[in-house]
């Protein structure tokens, strides 16, 4: 196992996804001789996990089951302890994309955090690319460190503990695109340029409040970036369900037996709307949203550094 | 750097303006081009700040009344201007002399009409390098028609969704002009392997040739028709050539269909891929037209019988490390028989454009068990304008994107590996218990 390549089978010192129910899911590093305890029961490393296929049900001491998975970036931000505020898959997409990153791209982000767009990056970037992280807090910077290393992508990532709006990222002209998600990204604007290679790159800012972005966007003019564009992204969830809804009662005109206006007369096949007449319902299926959902991240800033 | 290689010297017809781009060969990408009389390309001088004496403006707009004879230029007079080859940036300079109400307006309003002729009048072009975020958005504004209406986000939100990356076996099937596909294949970057699934008589892959991947891109790419997935997961697939006769003529409305888009693209996106869009069709061609070289014939159908076994082949060790879908399809009856090509643990993720078909797929996936974490979802995208103390969304903004349904398989239950859409829907014999214990879809 590693998070930039699939394996089958569960082996001693992976990190490996244990999945109770919908959005139900924590990580778990296997060990030979250790136990897990879920609210199924037991799961013991020896014999439950190791030889055993990813995606396989795994039955606890208690009878209840659960899947083991195998790892990816998407189910470690889901599922990541915490260190700091993280980014979701959903701005992780389009940073990705607007970044332009693939296969052998350089990359510089600031700050690590907790690793959950790191973790991305790093799968995205890979064989042949290379992620620089910088982090001013030194806790924070080895703990990242520690986690690529038992996720097996170390090679494809340094680690710099410093303050990025003070002495950079440690690299100059190298870089396809740099990502800022600090609370001062204005400041780190010119190492930004710097470290971006002499033929361009990509830039991307995070920043939560609009006054952050008014001054970054300022200053990545100023520092003569163009196609400035800021933008937002939010995900609706839809929860799949299937509704009746009661047929009011109109009463009948004479001789019209179909003054509901649904078609009874349709035999109703699964899927589709159905009525039930004699109950007075119809049943359909519908996506619902959900009661409260995240409606704001952060606003995300791009722009391109040409070849001046 | 721009090189030679698929620059071939046309003529280049965009938005009402023709160029040649002989004279961008040897620039490197991002450089902007005039359009100058005669359709030659002159990289642009760095711009020069019009006026640098201070300006004159208005205070508010209680003074300017639109009566539509605020401009003096007639529409005949600047078609003059322009017939005498003056440059697009003196028209706009003569426009803002001869308007009325130009010095009334704010500042602000004056920027925002200065920007607006200029858009207008002044040729300007600038070439840049093809990538995933250049031509998803292209597409999405241009020809969303040709991509299911797939915005660019949403497949943003595909490619991390499928944990498309290098080295993973992919399995495609995509009707968005291939830039779905080749999306996968930036991603992949020409590490692993990618089985695209296609209807009719090939595959499309108009847009796939725009992104420029080298040669070796294509080395790993197969194809496989959609039409014998079923023979392929009942067993009783053959490559032999008995069945081709009946296959072509079975989808030949719609192979004829889909070449024609493939041909019809090229003009409008890039010179390089008419050449390339030929490549693709040549076998095709070479059918109609070179009939009376019968072995050249043989060869290629020996070949093409060859590159059909191989991806059989692929499918058939049902290990791929993924499905990404998005077609004009109805999505349930494509998961259904694709999800047995890939192996437990692998994220899995279909695009449709309306949420209904999703509705039923979800539906159908859960009653065939083998896949958890289905997630329905659509992504919300707002652009904005950031100035000094005048930072808002823009005005308008996209008002859907098309959906998406993922999920993650995992090994089907004994006895229940099914194939496909043949078997009749079991419900997940625990579902109801452990509904209740947690009272959570799993």
């Amino acid at each position: 196992m590693s998070f930039v390549e699939y394996g089958d089978t569960i082996k001693d010192g992976d990190t490996a996804i244990v999945f109770l129910g919908h959005e139900s899911m924590f990580p778990v590093k296997v060990q030979h001789g250790t136990v897990t305890q879920t609210k199924y029961g037991v799961i013991r490393h020896s014999t439950d996990l190791i030889g055993k296929k990813y995606g396989s049900k795994v039955t606890c001491s208690k009878g209840g089951w659960v899947f083991i998975l195998h790892p990816t970036p998407e189910l470690w931000t889901m599922n990541l302890p915490h260190r700091t505020q993280i980014l979701y898959s959903t701005d992780i997409s389009i940073i990705t994309m607007m970044l332009e990153l693939k296969p052998g791209s350089i990359v510089c982000e600031s700050g690590t955090g907790s690793g959950s767009l790191s973790h991305a990056l790093i799968r995205t970037v890979a064989p042949t690319g290379h992620l620089y992280t910088v982090e001013f807090h030194q806790k924070r910077a080895e703990k990242a460190r520690e986690e690529f290393r038992e996720h097996g992508v170390e090679h494809l990532v340094t680690v710099t503990n410093q303050d990025v709006c003070k002495s950079g990222f440690g690299v100059s002209n190298i870089a396809d695109a740099v990502f800022l998600d600090i609370p001062s990204p204005w400041e780190a604007i010119g190492h930004a340029k710097s470290a971006l290679k002499a033929e361009g790159g990509r830039i991307c800012s995070f920043s939560p409040c609009i006054e952050q972005v008014q001054r970054t966007c300022l200053a990545m003019e100023e520092y003569g970036f163009t196609e400035i564009n800021t933008l937002e992204i939010l995900l609706r969830v839809y929860n799949v369900r299937t509704i009746s809804l009661q047929i009011p009662d109109l009463g009948k005109a004479a001789e019209d037996n179909s003054s509901t206006g649904f078609d009874s007369s349709n035999p109703s096949h699964q899927g589709s709307p159905c009525a039930n007449l004699q109950q007075g319902t119809v049943q359909f299926k519908s996506g619902v949203p959900l009661r409260e959902v995240v409606g704001h991240t952060g606003y995300l800033t791009f722009a391109t550094k040409n070849l001046v | 750097c721009l090189n030679e290689t698929g620059l071939k010297i046309q003529k280049i017809i965009f938005e009402k303006q023709w160029f040649y781009l002989d004279n961008a060969i040897g620039h490197v990408y991002g450089t902007t081009f005039e359009v100058t009389s005669g359709g030659n390309l002159q990289p642009k001088q760095e711009v020069e700040e019009t006026s640098t004496e201070a300006k004159e403006a208005g205070t508010d707009n209680r003074n300017i009344v639109d009566d539509g004879k605020s401009q003096k230029l007639t529409h005949d007079d600047i078609k003059a201007l322009k017939d005498k080859g003056i440059k697009g940036q003196e028209i706009v300079q003569q426009l803002i002399e001869n308007s009325t109400t130009f010095r009334d307006k704010t500042e602000f309003a004056q920027d925002k009409y200065i920007k607006k002729k200029k858009k207008k009048y002044e040729a300007v072009i600038t070439i840049v390098k093809p990538s995933t975020r250049i031509l998803s958005t292209m597409y999405y504004a241009r020809e969303p028609g040709k991509i299911n209406h797939l915005r660019y986000d949403t497949l943003a939100q595909m490619l991390t969704l499928g944990n498309v990356h290098a080295g993973t076996k992919m399995i495609v099937m995509e009707t968005c002009a291939g830039l779905v596909l080749g999306a996968v294949m930036e991603r992949m970057g020409g590490y692993g392997s990618i089985v695209q699934m296609y209807p009719g008589g090939g595959p499309v892959r108009a847009a796939t040739s725009c992104f420029g991947f080298p040669r070796e891109f294509f080395d790993n790419l197969h194809e496989f028709p959609l039409s014998r997935v079923q023979s392929l997961l009942g067993g009783t697939f053959s490559a032999e050539p008995e069945e081709m006769p009946l296959l072509e003529e079975e989808s030949n409305g719609l192979s004829e269909e889909k070449q024609q888009e493939t041909e019809e693209e090229p003009a409008e996106i890039s010179p390089a891929e008419e050449q390339d869009t030929m490549d693709i069709s040549a076998e095709e061609l070479n059918c109609l037209f070179c009939c009376s070289k019968v072995r050249d014939k043989q060869i290629k159908q020996w070949e093409r019988r060859k590159k059909l076994k191989e991806a059989a082949a692929l499918l058939g060790e049902k290990n791929a490390d993924g499905l990404i879908v998005a077609s004009k399809f109805h999505p349930t009856p494509l998961l259904l028989s694709l999800l047995e090509f890939v192996a437990p643990s692998r994220p899995f993720v279909v695009y449709c454009q309306y949420k209904e078909p999703l509705l039923d797929c979800y539906t159908k996936l859960r009653e065939r068990g083998g896949v958890i974490n289905l997630k329905l979802s659509e992504s919300w995208l707002r652009n904005y304008q950031v100035l000094p103390d005048r930072s808002h969304p823009k005005l308008s903004m996209s008002g859907g994107g098309g959906y998406l349904l993922s999920g993650i398989t995992v090994l089907l239950e004994q006895g229940r590996a099914g194939c496909g859409t043949s078997e009749p829907p079991k419900l997940e014999e625990p579902s109801s218990k452990r509904c209740k214990l947690q009272d959570l879809p799993c």
